[in-house]
């Protein structure tokens, strides 16, 4: 492990005084996920933080986000990298002994945070996010090498030339094209998305 | 062995960076007498991506797909819908899930579908295809296809997050064994190893092989799993996932720069690993477009339709 590792900082300005927490927070986070209620029977052991392939990346560890959430530390959850950290593996889900859903949970503060507008803005996984849901709106597929491109274009350019010569590779070999992979009924998935919309 | 065609669900990435897991597995199904049929028209699954945007249109776009698998098999009883990524496997299967659930959110995506013409009836399910192979198509089946038994050849079986998370349809959630068992139905010893569902970091790609999105967690997590598979002295790794397979193919120079110790291990798919087994021409299985491939040279050398039937 070298030192860079944690290129982004903790929250900045973390809630000290108790009129700064939202009581509600919890209960808003719950209802947007099934099973979400199991969220109040946490018992803080720590099993999801220590699973986690990736918590040593994270802001704040899946347990603390959990344990924040329930406090109603809704400004500090909302601007916290670490769902957008999570590689969604469900490694929490499955050993977390009060059955919590923490991967779902962490979608919902996605969600949230996509909505009330305190997601990382420079951070590579909402712009990606973003780059695919308006992909697939838009053409019903998704195709791996414009993905790239506009990641690489909005958030570090120096990885475009980086990662060149491995794309080329892709390339030769057949696997990536730059031919946007598109569906017949596009109209009707429009159709079916704006009908599901929430 | 069954004679049915199965229905077939690629998923954007298992026809773009990970074709050869389609092409290998198209191949292999044929070989064993039964044989995969795309669903026309399907759309991305949404992966793990459109969950974080809008959760009810991430189901419809799973429930979409199931619907037009339905459309293909119009008499009643169920259909089996093969997925072959894992990350649109958990998709459809948690579709499936929310809409077996009579609820708010059922109506609404059954709704929404019926305002395009569809109709998700409930019998599509999601399994996957190393589900198949192993409990419909079965061992013996694919150990009597075997003309090149794979002997001497050690694998590490790599299962990935999703096949068994959250949902453990067909196998153990913690130490699951079909893999294992399908390599070593063609000859293969697979090797016995901790990391089997840890995740590689491949999903942080959502659906492309972006390494720009995390790549220092990224390194750390596949660099692991090459790194133990290449100390308990495995010769390939076998993967179920196209994300996952590129992931750890594709940047072992970079990993063996960035960590200072060698690396150097072919990552394919399994049914490439059954499909060079069974003789099938390795075009067909698209090992020309894997990064890295070879057999180990203590391996014999069967010639094609020698008197191996049995591994």
């Amino acid at each position: 492990m070298t030192g860079k590792r944690k290129k982004w900082r903790p929250v900045k300005d973390q809630s000290k005084f108790e009129a700064q927490l939202d009581p509600g927070f919890a209960a808003e986070v719950a209802a947007q996920v099934e099973d979400g209620e199991l969220l109040h029977q946490c018992i803080q052991c720590g099993t999801c933080s220590s699973v986690c392939p990736v918590s040593a990346y994270m802001d704040l560890t899946p347990r603390r986000l959990i344990a924040m959430t329930r406090a109603g530390a809704r400004d500090d959850v909302l601007h916290s990298f670490s769902p957008w950290v999570c590689t969604s593996c469900y490694a929490c889900t499955v050993e977390c002994p009060k059955r919590v859903p923490i991967t779902e949970i962490m979608h919902a503060l996605r969600r949230i945070s996509l909505v009330e507008k305190t997601y990382p803005r420079r951070f590579t996984t909402p712009v990606m996010t973003q780059a695919f849901v308006d992909m697939i709106h838009d053409r019903g597929r998704s195709t791996e090498s414009w993905i790239s491109m506009k990641l690489y274009l909005k958030t570090n350019p120096a990885q475009l030339v980086k990662n060149a010569s491995i794309g080329q590779r892709l390339m030769r070999q057949g696997r990536m094209g730059l031919k946007r992979e598109t569906i017949h009924d596009r109209a009707k998935l429009r159709a079916l998305l704006k009908a599901a919309s929430s | 062995m069954s004679a049915q065609r199965y229905t077939y669900y690629p998923g954007c990435s298992a026809k773009g960076v990970g074709r050869a897991f389609t092409e290998s597995l198209d191949a292999v199904f044929e070989h064993l007498g039964t044989g995969l049929d795309e669903i026309e028209d399907w759309n991305c699954c949404g992966a793990t991506a459109w969950p974080s945007v809008d959760e009810d249109q991430a189901f419809a776009l799973s429930a979409r797909n199931l619907a037009l698998a339905e459309d293909r098999a119009p008499d009643a009883g169920p259909v089996d819908v093969l997925a072959s990524c894992t990350g649109c496997y958990r998709a459809l299967l948690k579709t499936e899930h929310v809409l077996a659930e009579p609820g708010p959110t059922a109506d609404k995506i059954g709704g929404a579908l019926a305002a395009i013409g569809l109709d998700y009836e409930g019998r599509a399910r999601a399994r996957h295809p190393v589900d198949i192979l192993v409990n419909e198509i079965g061992l013996d089946a694919i150990s009597a296809a075997v003309v090149r038994p794979l002997t001497g050849l050690k694998v590490a079986c790599y299962y990935g997050c999703l096949l068994v998370r959250p949902f453990a349809t067909f196998d153990d959630q913690y130490n699951p064994t079909s893999m294992d068992r399908l390599v070593a139905a063609v000859g293969a010893e697979p090797i016995d190893w901790p990391l089997k569902t840890r995740c590689c970091g491949g999903s942080c790609y959502c659906g492309g092989p972006v390494i720009g999105a995390m790549p220092e967690a990224t390194m750390q997590l596949s660099y692991a799993l090459l790194r133990e598979a290449t100390k308990r002295g495995a010769d390939m790794i076998a993967t179920t996932c196209p994300l996952c397979q590129f992931n750890l193919e594709g940047f072992q120079d970079r990993m063996s720069k960035r960590f200072g110790r060698p690396l150097d291990i072919p990552a394919v798919f399994i049914s490439q690993l059954l499909g060079v087994a069974m003789g099938i021409d390795e075009k067909r299985l698209g090992i020309q477009r894997l990064l890295r491939w070879r057999l180990p040279e203590r391996m014999p050398v069967a010639a094609e339709g020698g008197g191996h039937a049995r591994a």
